[in-house]
């Protein structure tokens, strides 16, 4: 029982870091590069405008497409590991 | 065939298509009718939420909103997809997990109060009921359009058609026609994007194209759209904002606003398994993105084709763009597309300056020396899409597909809000507090009659659209942002929060939001109501009312977590709930002794 309650507790902790990793680059990438950090990014030109204009209206939906199948692959390893999985 | 003929073709198809799915789905079980009977795959359910969640505003208004905005309006792209992220990773997995029906009972159960759950159901009804009728209106355009009937024929005609496969088939109905919709919406917005894209930069996908060369001038597509908009006195389509807290307070509304729709996040419950909510909302994200990474590309080349069709003069290689830009063409030699919009009344044209020619520029902008009265052609921003393919010219069919995935966009996500509304009221409501003890075919009849009910109430409300329907984004996003997503992630998160602090919470969290979108936008939306002007200096700190859903969400939280803080623990199962939603297997280890 206590096995099985320490086994579920660092199942969940792992889940709590792997959902602020993915957290930290949803942020960056959309807060960050697209909006608050365009200015610093003007310098990198891309097709007729600036890298955070790309990130603003192409580059956040593809790096956001990318993080949920990154995070649904890693569960499955977790639940897996912990032997969670239905 | 006349081009009429044609429409009526398409859209005609269509719907039969929906109601053959609707026959053959027919729903036998509340279990059927709420979650499908809760074996949809999860690529099928990711493409059902990509038609559930893309609405007739993706698919008719936010190009629209891009084209007129720029870089500015990127919000709405950032916004109505970082959400999924959201929903993957904070909500629908436990609440698949959770195993019920509708978004009040987890918020009831988890929190032992049916104070919880009926503040729930109020957001959920406002939310949902907002939403509709922007669905139901949006219809009633796109018929009064293509099919030459009034707009609340159409409407009728199109709410009978829901009627028909959401009443009799609910969530399973209602999932099949969704993926039927979705093809139908995602090849009408991208057949038209592609030959757009090919004429302007000769690059047949038009995210590519976006970042390409504009084959006729020779510089880069985004430069020349800039080019042209400056010498009509626009600002620079790519240029930045001053004002980036708001920037980033809306996107961020956005975002929660997303991930706490109900009628979102009840799709995730059609899956088999936990694993599979997830995989959902990446393939969801997956066919959302097809249609979100090709708007902003329909948008710039939307925007610069108008240009350059008033002015051909600038849509070569041009020495001097000013020049070019006075001299527009005459009225009369307008091109038949924009003849058959001003019939509509959605292009007007009001020769200001009695020179037979059309001056189309930034109103604000100061063109005297040109001989300019005044900005003389009005275009609705919602007529881009709609009108791509004839400003193209694109054959007749494609215009048809455009008719038929307009109405797909909006008839999906009017049948997920429906069954939404209508699962709050049969489940939460009459089986939850009125009659529990309500048989299986009692509430199934129950949903029924309440589904058709909302059916009447919305094609109501969407041929006589009440003042606040227009705020549909400020209000529903708000709400959900304000009250339900918080209330949803303590829920799962947190152990500690209790039924007092969650109805605290949402309650301050919802009235903070409302209070300060009626100051700006007027009570309840009754124009003349409000105390200060909707305009930036008058905004506390430069946060618009339509970002307040994120400060909303902040005080949820923040209430939440006081009062719970300040009154007692929730009991031991309440929190071995918690503990059971948050393990994919049945057994976790808290709920099995």
């Amino acid at each position: 029982m206590a096995d099985e309650k320490s086994n579920a507790e660092a199942y969940w902790k792992a889940n709590l870091r792997l959902i602020a990793g993915c957290m930290v680059v949803w942020a960056a990438v959309s807060y960050g590069c697209a909006i608050l950090l365009r200015p610093l990014l003007a310098g990198i030109p891309i097709g007729g405008t600036d890298l955070g204009f790309w990130f603003a209206q192409q580059g956040s939906i593809l790096t956001f497409i990318a993080l949920i199948f990154f995070y649904a692959w890693k569960m499955n390893q977790l639940d897996k590991k912990f032997g969670l999985e239905e | 065939m006349s081009q009429f003929a044609i429409n009526v073709l398409f859209v005609g198809a269509s719907f039969a298509l929906y109601i053959g799915i609707a026959i053959w789905a027919k729903a036998g079980s509340t279990k059927d009718f709420y979650v499908a009977g809760g074996g949809v795959h999860p690529i099928t359910n990711g493409m059902a939420i990509g038609a559930d969640w893309m609405s007739a505003a993706s698919f008719i208004s936010m190009a629209g909103l891009i084209a007129a905005g720029g870089y500015a309006n990127s919000t709405f792209l950032m916004g109505w997809t970082g959400g999924y992220v959201l929903l993957a990773m904070l909500l629908a997995p436990y609440l698949r997990k959770f195993g019920k029906f509708t978004v009040p009972e987890f918020i009831g159960d988890r929190f032992y109060s049916k104070q919880a759950r009926l503040v729930a159901v109020i957001c959920l009804i406002v939310a949902s009921v907002t939403y509709v009728i922007g669905q139901m209106a949006g219809a009633g355009v796109a018929f009064s359009r293509f099919l030459e009937v009034d707009a609340t024929t159409g409407l009728i005609i199109a709410a009978v058609v829901v009627f028909f496969y959401a009443v009799l088939g609910g969530m399973k109905g209602i999932t099949y026609t969704q993926v039927a919709q979705y093809i139908v919406l995602i090849i009408a917005y991208t057949i038209p994007a592609v030959f757009i894209s090919l004429e302007l930069t000769d690059n047949p996908l038009p995210p590519l194209g976006l970042f390409s060369e504009h084959s006729e001038s020779g510089v880069p597509l985004l430069t020349k759209l800039n080019e042209v908009v400056t010498a009509l006195g626009f600002n620079e389509y790519t240029a930045d904002v001053d004002n980036k807290l708001n920037m980033v307070l809306f996107t961020l509304s956005l975002m929660i606003g997303t991930a706490g729709l109900p009628h979102v996040i009840i799709r995730f419950f059609t899956v088999p398994k936990v694993a599979d909510a997830r995989w959902s909302a990446g393939w969801a994200l997956v066919f959302i993105g097809l249609l979100y990474l090709t708007a902003p590309a329909v948008a710039s080349m939307a925007r610069l084709n108008l240009a350059t069709t008033i002015y051909p003069e600038m849509a070569g290689q041009v020495e001097n763009v000013e020049e070019a830009a006075t001299n527009p063409i005459l009225y009369e030699n307008r091109p038949e597309w924009i003849r058959t919009w001003e019939e509509t009344g959605l292009i007007t044209f009001e020769d200001k300056n009695d020179d037979g020619r059309i001056q189309f520029y930034n109103d604000s902008a100061d063109f005297e020396d040109r001989g300019w009265e005044g900005n003389e052609l009005s275009v609705n921003n919602d007529i881009l899409v709609l009108a791509n393919p004839e400003i193209a010219n694109l054959p007749g069919w494609v215009i048809g597909l455009i008719a038929a995935g307009g109405l797909a966009a909006a008839l999906s996500t009017a049948a997920g809000l429906l069954l939404a509304i209508s699962s709050a009221i049969s489940h939460d409501l009459i089986k939850g507090s009125i009659n529990p003890n309500i048989t299986e075919k009692g509430e199934l009849l129950a949903a029924r009659i309440s589904m058709s009910i909302a059916i009447v109430v919305a094609t109501y409300l969407g041929a006589n659209p009440p003042g606040f329907a227009a705020q549909v984004v400020a209000l529903a996003f708000g709400i959900a942002a304000a009250s339900l997503f918080p209330a949803l992630m303590m829920g799962i998160f947190s152990k500690r929060v209790n039924n007092k602090g969650a109805v605290a919470g949402m309650l301050s969290g919802l009235i903070f939001t409302l209070v300060y979108i009626f100051i700006y936008k007027g009570w309840f939306f009754i124009p003349g109501t409000n105390n200060l002007p909707d305009t930036p200096e008058n905004w506390v700190l430069g946060i618009s009312p339509l970002s307040i859903g994120a400060i909303g969400a902040l005080v949820n939280f923040g209430v939440a977590f006081l009062v719970s803080n300040a009154t007692e623990e929730p009991p031991q199962e309440i929190q071995d709930l918690v503990e059971s939603v948050r393990y994919p297997k049945g057994a976790g280890s808290a709920v099995d002794h």
